[in-house]
């Protein structure tokens, strides 16, 4: 009886006194291995009369409970502070650059294609588009624009044969779309234009946003609202506008928009007004029944200001450095 | 059209200040091109009078003159100029005095003479580009007063940037009759003259193509003395327009045309051979110009002619044999009406662009011919003298553009501007531009007047109206959205997303013109380009791109010499093919990639990018949609653009989607590129067309994983064992991957060794052990009698 309590004083003073993961694993060998002190004893019961067996028995496990709680405890310990002590190593030098964190970048062009393209679709927009070869009718006669007329003197156009021409506007997309969806329509149409002119402040190839509403009483004052609401959703800040009196051949009454830039300055940026009677009725729409507004704008110009990129061509210079700032 | 305000406001009297001069052009569509001011660099230059002038005795070609410049004080001064003489009152910068061209006058000794200023040419004190002689004033200019202030400067120059369909506004009086919408404003033009006619000599016109002229206004007269100067205040008005002046003919049918809008031409009438006619140009007709270029002319040009043969080009620029000089003592005025029909673009077929045929093509007011000959006849009259003949107007009515009636509805022109205007600002701004309004229940009847030829259907009316009330008197209003749901129709992936995509994993977007030389393009697509721009920039930009690479390949040439190492590059947009009837334009998305597969770094790999790790980003990017193989690589060793053996075809299904490959190096080489450069190419429209994924139910089982290791002939693809494995129990296979492949060393020749990781479970029970063992133990069986595999030990 005396000889476990003896066992067990031992034991937990080993515990107490041991200072690693190996010291606790020793204890447990000598006291509750094969050979262990412990296990000995129970060993030792089958000598026991079989009554005597149970309560002796009980009295080792008691013990033997007590030592392993403790044991268990001490190696818990033992173990946080070992973990603790292994963080305490020199630090890493956290300022050098991750593994393979190359990133490239959009386009600016193309990044503020698709903000417009998100404001609009937003209002529920949806997004059109057409071939960038088109031909004649499509680009000039059924937007009123017949041969002839002055207007297409201001398109420097590129032709190829038969009648065919690079579009000089995203424009055509509009009669396509009404051609082929009728009233009532709400699009844009976001692509490549083209026009044979090439110097500091124009690209022979340029990115154009179309925009047409065609519905039963469309008015100018909608045209003026949706203009307005989009500069400054795109703009992300209020802004003047001014809209000006212009011409286009397919619209009436035409306006240009202005805005009010740094140093009060009013820039031109997009072309708009309320579809021309003869542009609808040559898409098979009734002038009577419906009108409808439309409006281009530039994506180099909005870029150049949204960007703050002054000179246009550094756009089709695609050199890395440039691009990479818009990543 | 350029022209200085102070005229302007000799036409029309107005209420308003400079600014709001130029703010009201703009907010009525007359955008301003610029405003400069004139003559404001001739503060200090006064008046002066050559009193005498003898010749430098050191030098031919100066004078000295004595030069009284006011109170009667002499000055000594040496001039160069030709045109000196007694009596000539001229422009005089004192010693002191700064020039335009920041020379400070100095009293310095020429060829030993001292000069005590300069006297001035008009281009010396920016008063025009003429520099052949000193300025020549009016005799009547005050000696020793300010220049500036007897020429009424400074002044302001307006120029105006106008749209094609307001021809009639390339006139001062148009200018003036579109501001006359200003409260408070008044035209002072007085279109009533009376010319003495006092001669009976006509020159016989004969128009038997009224089609091509419908109204032809002459005049002659005789007797004129053309080497007279013209008035001070007349070529003051044309210089701030940027004419220059010539001889008082020429100067008055330019003044006349800027007043009225009308291009007038005069001909020396001594060189004029009988009766007059326009007509089309015949068969190589050649014809000498003013400017005394010859140009042959086309059978669709009109010209107007004389018994000798074509002595004009209508409405663009008269011949040189008719000419106008100082010499001229009568003079043929002609004010026709040219249609813009036949107008439109004449010009610029013969690469010229004069002040009459930017008018002729806009078209001019058919009703003002006669009065702008009356005009020219009144103004020559009294600088020239001479006599007048009788006035010859031909005109065809059925020819001219007519006036008409047109009904503008108040409910459309509320509806179209979104405003109600009220009736009677309509009425007052209809009448204040000279329109003719019959006011109707509801309605108006207008009619515009001769010169608004623009004006034609009911909605010309409605922008006349928002223009006068103002834009910025119309309130914005948002609509209402009415559109019904429509499904989506864009691809699985937005190009947006594909871009970003692409970003993540390194690359930078580009975007190139859309033409390229077509030599260039041959070499790419293998075949002869047949989308050719008839009128292209350059030879290197002359037909629509079959491909993205020759962009791309610029690019990567223009980075490398900017001392970048690592590119990694693409570009979307559409590509062309086909012939110009039947074309296509195909949307593509193509990638260029050169340089170490890392950027340099400290722990970076620095191997140079491979087949597979371009072959990597594009897998990251087809989305396979749950459908197992539905997109794979076949090699193809045809394609010219690539190395015959490091370059595939992409299929979707049995179709194919693009091209991916090492470039090849002769090409490279030919581009002056070193270095392995990769590129792919994909279509799309087809390679994310939209395709619902099914999901499949997962196991719960647990997995057994086995490994195998064959030998097999080297041409044996992974794809290929893939497939074969996988095909000898599907619904326990879950998947297989090659996880190494080695040739070389302890491999014999022409072989592979190639590992295969296959995870092996069942639906609805655990798989056992023994079971996994058949499935391998068939697999290599399988295998040997296919590909002739061995084991690898």
């Amino acid at each position: 009886m005396n000889k476990v309590k003896e066992i067990l004083e031992k034991s937990l003073e080993e515990i107490s006194n041991a200072a690693s993961i190996e010291d606790i694993e020793n204890i447990r060998i000598d006291f509750i291995g094969k050979k262990g002190l412990f296990t000995n004893e129970l060993k030792k019961l089958r000598h026991l009369p079989a009554n005597d067996r149970p309560l002796f028995g009980q009295e080792i496990n008691k013990a033997k409970n007590v030592f392993l709680t403790n044991l268990s405890s001490a190696k818990n310990q033992l173990e946080g502070k070992q973990l603790i002590d292994s963080l305490n190593v020199k630090p890493i030098d956290v300022s050098l650059a991750g593994s393979n964190s190359s990133k490239g970048s959009r386009h600016p062009i193309s990044l503020v294609r698709s903000k417009i393209e998100q404001i609009f679709k937003n209002s529920g927009y949806k997004i059109k588009v057409g071939p960038e070869i088109e031909d004649d009718y499509h680009n000039f006669t059924a937007l009123n624009v017949p041969e002839n007329h002055p207007a297409r003197a201001m398109h420097d156009t590129f032709y190829f044969e038969g009648k065919k021409l690079l579009r000089t506007h995203t424009s055509p997309v509009q009669i396509r779309s009404m051609i082929a969806d009728g009233a009532p329509i709400r699009i844009i149409a976001p692509g490549k234009c083209y026009r044979c002119d090439s110097d500091l402040t124009h690209t022979p190839m340029f990115h154009q946003v179309e925009g047409l509403v065609i519905d039963k009483d469309i008015s100018f004052a909608n045209l003026k609202a949706v203009l307005h609401e989009f500069v400054e959703s795109f703009f992300e800040r209020e802004i003047k506008l001014r809209f000006r009196p212009s011409y286009f051949p397919f619209t009436e009454p035409s306006a240009e928009v202005d805005i009010l830039w740094e140093n009060n300055e009013w820039l031109e940026i997009l072309g708009c007004g309320m579809v021309h009677p003869n542009v609808l009725r040559n898409s098979g729409i009734d002038p009577e029944k419906y009108s409808g507004y439309a409006f281009g704008m530039g994506v180099e110009r909005l870029a150049m200001l949204y960007y703050g990129v002054r000179d246009l061509r550094t756009f089709y210079d695609n050199d890395i450095s440039f691009l990479k700032q818009f990543s | 059209m350029k022209f200085s305000e102070s005229w302007l406001r000799e036409i029309i009297d107005l209420n308003l200040s400079s600014d709001e001069l130029s703010h009201k052009l703009t907010m009525i569509g007359h955008e301003l091109d610029g405003i400069s001011k004139d003559g404001l660099s001739i503060e200090g230059i006064i008046i002066a009078e050559i009193v005498d002038f003898k010749k430098h005795p050191n030098a031919d070609r100066l004078s000295l003159c004595n030069v009284n410049i006011g109170s009667n004080k002499i000055v000594e001064v040496v001039c160069g100029a030709p045109n000196v003489q007694v009596g000539l009152k001229t422009a005089f910068a004192r010693v002191g005095q700064i020039l335009p061209n920041k020379i400070k006058i100095k009293k310095s000794k020429i060829r030993g003479v001292t000069s005590n200023g300069m006297l001035c040419s008009a281009s010396e004190i920016d008063l025009g580009q003429e520099d052949d002689g000193i300025l020549e004033l009016p005799s009547n200019a005050p000696v020793g007063g300010g220049l500036r202030a007897y020429l009424n400067l400074p002044d302001n120059i307006l120029n105006l940037d106008l749209t094609p369909n307001r021809g009639d506004c390339f006139s001062l009086i148009g200018v003036a009759r579109d501001l006359n919408t200003e409260p408070d404003s008044k035209l002072n033009y007085n279109f009533r003259i009376q010319n003495n006619i006092t001669s009976k000599v006509k020159c016989e016109v004969k128009t038997p193509h009224p089609d091509i002229c419908p109204r032809f206004a002459s005049q002659v007269i005789e007797d004129i003395d053309n080497r007279a100067r013209t008035p001070i205040h007349l070529t003051e008005k044309l210089r701030k327009s940027g004419i220059r002046s010539i001889n008082p003919v020429v100067d008055i049918t330019n003044y006349v045309m800027l007043e009225l809008g009308q291009p007038l031409h005069a001909y020396d009438f001594d060189k004029i051979t009988g009766v007059i006619s326009p007509r089309f140009a015949e068969n190589n007709e050649t014809l000498q110009l003013l400017d005394g270029n010859t140009i042959k002319l086309n059978r669709d040009t009109i010209v107007v002619s004389d018994e000798s043969g074509s002595i004009g080009l209508a409405g663009i620029m008269g011949g040189n044999s008719t000419s106008v000089s100082d010499k001229t003592t009568s003079v043929f005025f002609e004010a026709a009406f040219w249609p813009p029909e036949f107008m439109a673009g004449k010009a610029r077929e013969y690469g010229m662009q004069t002040d009459a045929s930017l008018r002729f093509e806009r078209g001019v007011d058919p009703a003002i011919q006669a009065f702008a000959v009356e005009r020219a006849t009144q103004l020559l009259l009294s600088i020239t003298g001479g006599k007048a003949g009788p006035i010859d107007d031909i005109k065809n009515k059925k020819y001219l553009p007519q006036t008409k009636l047109i009904r503008l509805r108040q409910s459309r022109l509320n509806k179209i501007l979104g405003k109600k205007i009220p009736k009677s600002e309509v009425e007052r701004i209809f009448k204040k531009l000279g329109f003719i309004v019959n006011i109707k229940k509801d309605s108006w009847e207008v009619t515009a007047p001769s010169f608004r030829f623009d004006i034609n259907i009911e909605d010309d009316l409605i922008e006349e109206i928002a223009r006068i009330y103002g834009f910025e008197n119309i309130e914005r209003q948002t609509e209402s959205i009415t559109m019904p749901i429509s499904p989506i129709e864009r691809p699985d992936l937005s190009k947006d997303a594909i871009s970003d995509h692409l970003c993540v994993r390194g690359y930078h977007e580009v975007i190139n013109y859309s033409f390229v030389k077509k030599d260039t393009d041959n070499q790419i697509s293998g075949k002869e380009s047949k989308l050719e721009l008839l009128n292209p920039i350059s030879t290197e930009m002359a037909v629509m791109k079959s491909s993205h690479l020759a962009g791309l390949l610029q690019n990567l040439k223009r980075n490398l010499s900017r001392q970048n190492n690592r590119i990694r590059l693409f570009e979307v947009g559409n590509v062309f093919s086909g012939n110009i009837k039947n074309h296509n334009e195909v949307e593509k998305i193509a990638a260029i990639a050169n340089g170490p597969i890392e950027e340099e770094s400290w722990d970076s790999n620095n191997n140079d990018i491979s087949f597979f790790n371009l072959k990597g980003d594009l897998d990251s990017l087809l989305v396979n949609n749950n459908e197992e193989d539905l997109f794979r690589y076949e090699s193809n060793k045809n394609n010219k653009i690539f190395h015959p053996s490091y370059s595939a075809d992409i299929y979707r299904k049995d179709e194919i989607i693009g091209v991916i490959g090492m470039l090849n190096p002769i090409l490279t080489r030919n581009n002056d590129i070193s270095g392995d450069v990769y590129f792919f190419e994909i279509d799309y429209k087809k390679a994310f067309r939209r395709s619902p994924i099914i999901a499949k139910p997962i196991s719960k089982y647990p997995q057994i994983r086995r490994d195998i290791s064959i030998i097999v002939d080297s041409h044996i693809t992974s794809s290929e064992l893939i497939k074969a494995v996988k095909e000898i129990k599907p619904s326990t296979i879950q998947s297989v991957n090659v996880f190494d492949v080695y040739e070389g060393k302890n491999i014999e020749e022409g072989r592979k060794s190639i590992a295969l990781g296959l995870i092996l479970q069942e639906k609805s029970r655990t798989l056992r052990d023994e079971e996994a063992d058949d499935i391998i133990s068939m697999t290599l069986k399988s295998l040997q009698s296919k590909y002739s595999a061995k084991l690898r030990d």
